[in-house]
């Protein structure tokens, strides 16, 4: 028996008073400090929380960040979102393939460092991207890639090799990225100035029923994408039964090309908190949750940090802004590297330590969500425009944007434009303007609210960005004309793929398929029936899969087909008589090959 | 309590409150075909064939409750044609060669594709590589013929007290796992229910092998759900 890890796991455990709830805490840590957590080290770990061996091995496979299997101290994951790709990141995983000397997947051969590629880690706005363990590096290039694996080999800690601090807080002493916020436009609910407690002192001199209904009178709606009601949202957990009530900040933005929440988290977590607090007060909340995703994990110290200043002023623990009986604080819950978290009821089985699998419904998160307690669950900026709001008044609020899409909305624009980066606009815009604002004229095609939202073409760039028309929950992905549609839809099927959670038949295997036939018609191996099939399948997906993941993730074929048809059309070829194009001659040879266990006929004569 | 009163494809039904739309159409004599789902266990709503559209949105029947005036749909050409597709996908997605399993006519897959009238999958196979579990005196775990149902993890955890199988990997790479490295080194047991609820040949005794000689299994005669649609009187 290792003395040493069972020491270590015991104190791990130990510092989440050993429970059970809190095994990602637990299995992050030890990942941090011994880079896997090993078959022996889970069976401690199950011991330690009197939970199952298997229990703790269904988690650690779940996630990405967490491995059986022994990494490098340092890992460098290179972004390889379409974003990044388009900017360099084969180029740039290439180049520190090379200089580490380790093939993508790989450690090098001391054991040090481990190379790998991630999906987007919310820097589509400074691509190509890499994370080194927990410190961000933006804007790669090849020959930086290969400065950086020399330096890491002769020294394998990434913080020594941070140079030019990014702006505003990213030069915090907590903070110390190179990450730049690229604010392009600041509006005047999420992005401009505020002061803590202005909004709160507002929200506890009424009554909670009184938030709610201010709330409501605003017409906030969830900014993450889907656009329900935020003030009815509140209602439910407030009238579900139950004491012990849960607001949880959805800080797990993992849509490909949205980046807007890391910039609300590094320049106005105070505005966050404190909308979190309202929250809090609204529904009858003593616990307050951020899940935040392991590709921010470089904002925790800081966030921690302005937590414990709100502690300290009183604005957070027992009579949080003195009010006589409302308690309540604000954890933070590292994420592990999984889109699906950012799913609601997902995201609340990765708090509750399980595997990141969405959660039947009903119970809906309202009556039954973290721990079985009534949950809310909204979008980091729903917190920030209702603390505006309960600031500067619901009719201010109501009357910016437009009449169905009230408000603001921040977006995060990526891609083939002059001006990445965050804008806070009015709803209502169009999508025309937009473009004009981020210097995209010759843009082709744009993937509003990422990959699960829709790819448009140019007859629909006058089209007005709010939920009833072009919704996005902040993701804009520009492309030029001359970028290849269908191979951008490709590379995002093959990111669904990665991320589905495998609990539903249509998602785990209709997603796989739906990429096998793009992949195929790539290939020059279409024929006509294919986009048919393609449309049969993916409204298939759409229908029948389990939570919003499986509902959407057909939609990059099936919008670039509905928008792009000629992208796939110019590609499919009619079969020749007695011949399949679908058939891939060359791959069955080698299947046969390999079962019959030996080369081609050539080959074998020649041996 | 006041029963639920409801309509499944324009045939008034009634149910209790808080039953599925699964639980209350077999108690009303209607079938819907399902593989997850199984009346000893809890709901759990991963396979998706009993996917229904009630008041025209789409829900699992196994875990939808049921809701006073509703209309549901199950029987129609697109729910039937989406059942078949998902079908199909588990049929591609593991190994299932039905002339050598010994769960052929008793495998709910198989029969599922009979009575929906599956003759050969639209879909290309995946041939993936899974790792068989022959550890354990007793039992057998083929991974290759798993359809990642949960049936044997809810068993085990509800049924037998154990929690010998969980899930592990996610998307493609999702698979069953067990308690240890190895079945052997788990406390399962050949009298565990979750042996019983297995609906393929992934979780089998061992050395059983034709003891029901084929022509004779469970589904060589009647379609899977026949007892559902005439249900026996007395029972």
């Amino acid at each position: 028996m290792n003395e040493a890890l069972k020491t270590l796991v015991s104190e791990t455990c130990e510092a989440v008073g050993r429970d059970r709830a809190r095994l990602m805490d637990v299995v992050n840590a030890l990942q941090q400090r011994l880079g896997q957590v090993s078959s022996e080290a889970m069976t401690m770990v199950a011991r330690e929380l009197g939970c199952h061996r298997v229990e703790v091995q269904s988690v650690v496979s779940f996630y990405a960040f967490l491995s059986q299997q022994p990494k490098g101290r340092t890992v460098v994951r290179v972004c390889n979102d379409v974003i990044d790709r388009l900017q360099g990141a084969n180029e740039v995983l290439e180049a520190f393939s090379e200089a580490l000397g380790t093939p993508v997947g790989g450690t090098t051969a001391d054991g040090t460092i481990t190379l790998e590629t991630t999906p987007c880690i919310g820097m589509c706005d400074q691509a190509p991207a890499a994370l080194i363990n927990d410190v961000v590096f933006p804007d790669l290039s090849p020959s930086k890639a290969r400065q950086i694996a020399t330096a890491l080999r002769k020294d394998p800690n990434p913080r020594k090799l941070v140079t030019k601090l990014g702006d505003g807080n990213n030069a915090h002493d907590l903070v110390q990225a190179m990450v730049r916020n690229n604010i392009c436009r600041e509006g005047p609910v999420v992005l401009a100035p505020f002061e803590s407690g202005t909004a709160l002192n507002k929200a506890l001199a009424m009554t909670a029923q009184e938030v709610i209904r201010y709330v409501k009178a605003a017409r906030i709606r969830g900014r993450g994408g889907a656009g329900f009601p935020t003030g009815l949202k509140w209602e439910f957990a407030r009238s579900a039964p139950g004491s012990d009530k849960v607001v949880i900040c959805n800080a797990d933005e993992g849509e490909p090309g949205t980046f807007k929440d890391r910039v609300i988290l590094t320049e106005r977590a105070d505005l966050l908190f404190e909308g979190m607090t309202i929250a809090g007060y609204a529904i009858g909340a003593t616990t307050g949750i951020v899940y935040l995703r392991a590709e921010y994990a470089y904002l925790r110290a800081f966030l921690e940090d302005v937590l414990a200043r709100r502690r300290a002023a009183g604005m957070l623990g027992m009579c949080a802004g003195g009010k006589t009986g409302f308690d309540f604080d604000v954890r933070i819950q590292m994420g592990a590297g999984a889109y699906v978290c950012g799913e609601e009821t997902a995201l609340i089985s990765s708090c509750e330590g399980l595997r990141g699998d969405p959660k039947n419904r009903p119970p809906f998160p309202a009556q039954k969500g973290y721990l079985l307690r009534p949950t809310t669950v909204n979008n980091v900026e729903t917190f920030c425009c209702v603390a505006r709001t309960l600031q500067q008044g619901a009719g201010w609020f109501a009357e910016l944007g437009s009449q169905r899409s009230p408000g603001t909305k921040l977006v995060s624009v990526s891609g083939d434009c002059r001006r990445p980066g965050v804008y806070e606009i009015e709803l209502g815009l169009s999508l025309s303007e937009l473009l004009r604002l981020v210097g995209a004229e010759d843009a082709g095609a744009v993937q509003m609210g990422g990959p699960s939202g829709q790819m448009v073409g140019a007859e629909s760039f006058d089209r007005t960005i709010c939920y009833d028309d072009l919704a996005t929950g902040g993701s804009v992905m520009v492309f030029n004309t001359s970028r290849d549609v269908v191979d951008i839809a490709r590379q995002f099927m093959e990111f669904f793929c990665e991320e589905s959670c495998g609990y539903c038949t249509p998602c785990r295997v209709g997603n796989e398929l739906i990429k096998e036939r793009v992949e195929r018609i790539l290939a020059g191996r279409g024929v006509p029936d294919d986009l048919g099939y393609l449309e049969e399948l993916g409204a298939a997906v759409k229908l029948a899969s389990r939570c919003g993941l499986g509902q959407t993730s057909p939609n990059p074929v099936l919008t670039t087909i509905k928008n792009f048809r000629s992208a796939y059309a110019s590609r499919l070829e009619a079969p020749k008589q007695s011949t399949h194009r679908g058939f891939d001659f060359a791959a069955a040879v080698r299947d046969a090959e390999g079962i019959a266990g030996h080369g081609s006929t050539q080959q074998h004569d020649a041996e | 309590m006041n029963p639920v009163q409801f309509k499944i494809d324009g045939k008034k039904v009634s149910a209790q409150a808080g039953q599925t739309i699964l639980q209350a159409a077999e108690m009303n004599g209607i079938y819907i075909p399902h593989l997850c789902a199984h009346p000893e266990l809890r709901p759990w709503g991963s396979c998706r064939v009993c996917m229904v559209k009630v008041n025209g949105r789409a829900q699992a029947a196994c875990t939808q409750p049921v809701t006073e005036g509703a209309l549901v749909e199950n029987d129609t050409p697109e729910l039937l044609n989406v059942r078949r597709m998902i079908i199909e996908m588990l049929f591609v997605e593991g190994n299932h060669i039905c002339p050598t399993c010994e769960k052929s006519g008793n495998c709910e897959l198989q029969a599922l594709a009979y009575r929906l009238g599956i003759a050969a999958p639209r879909f290309p196979y995946q041939f993936p590589r899974r790792e068989l579990d022959a550890s354990h005196p007793d039992i057998l775990l083929e991974r290759n013929r798993c359809i990642l149902c949960a049936r044997c993890v809810r068993a085990s955890q509800d049924l037998d007290g154990k929690h010998v199988f969980d899930f592990a990997g996610r998307g493609r790479n999702k698979r069953i796992v067990v308690d240890a490295e190895k079945l052997t080194s788990t406390d399962a047991a050949v009298t565990d229910h979750a042996l019983d609820v297995c609906p393929v040949g992934a979780l089998m005794r061992k050395r059983v092998g034709f003891a029901t000689p084929v022509g004779q299994r469970k589904y060589d005669k009647t379609p899977i759900g026949s007892d559902i649609e005439s249900p026996r009187g007395g029972e």
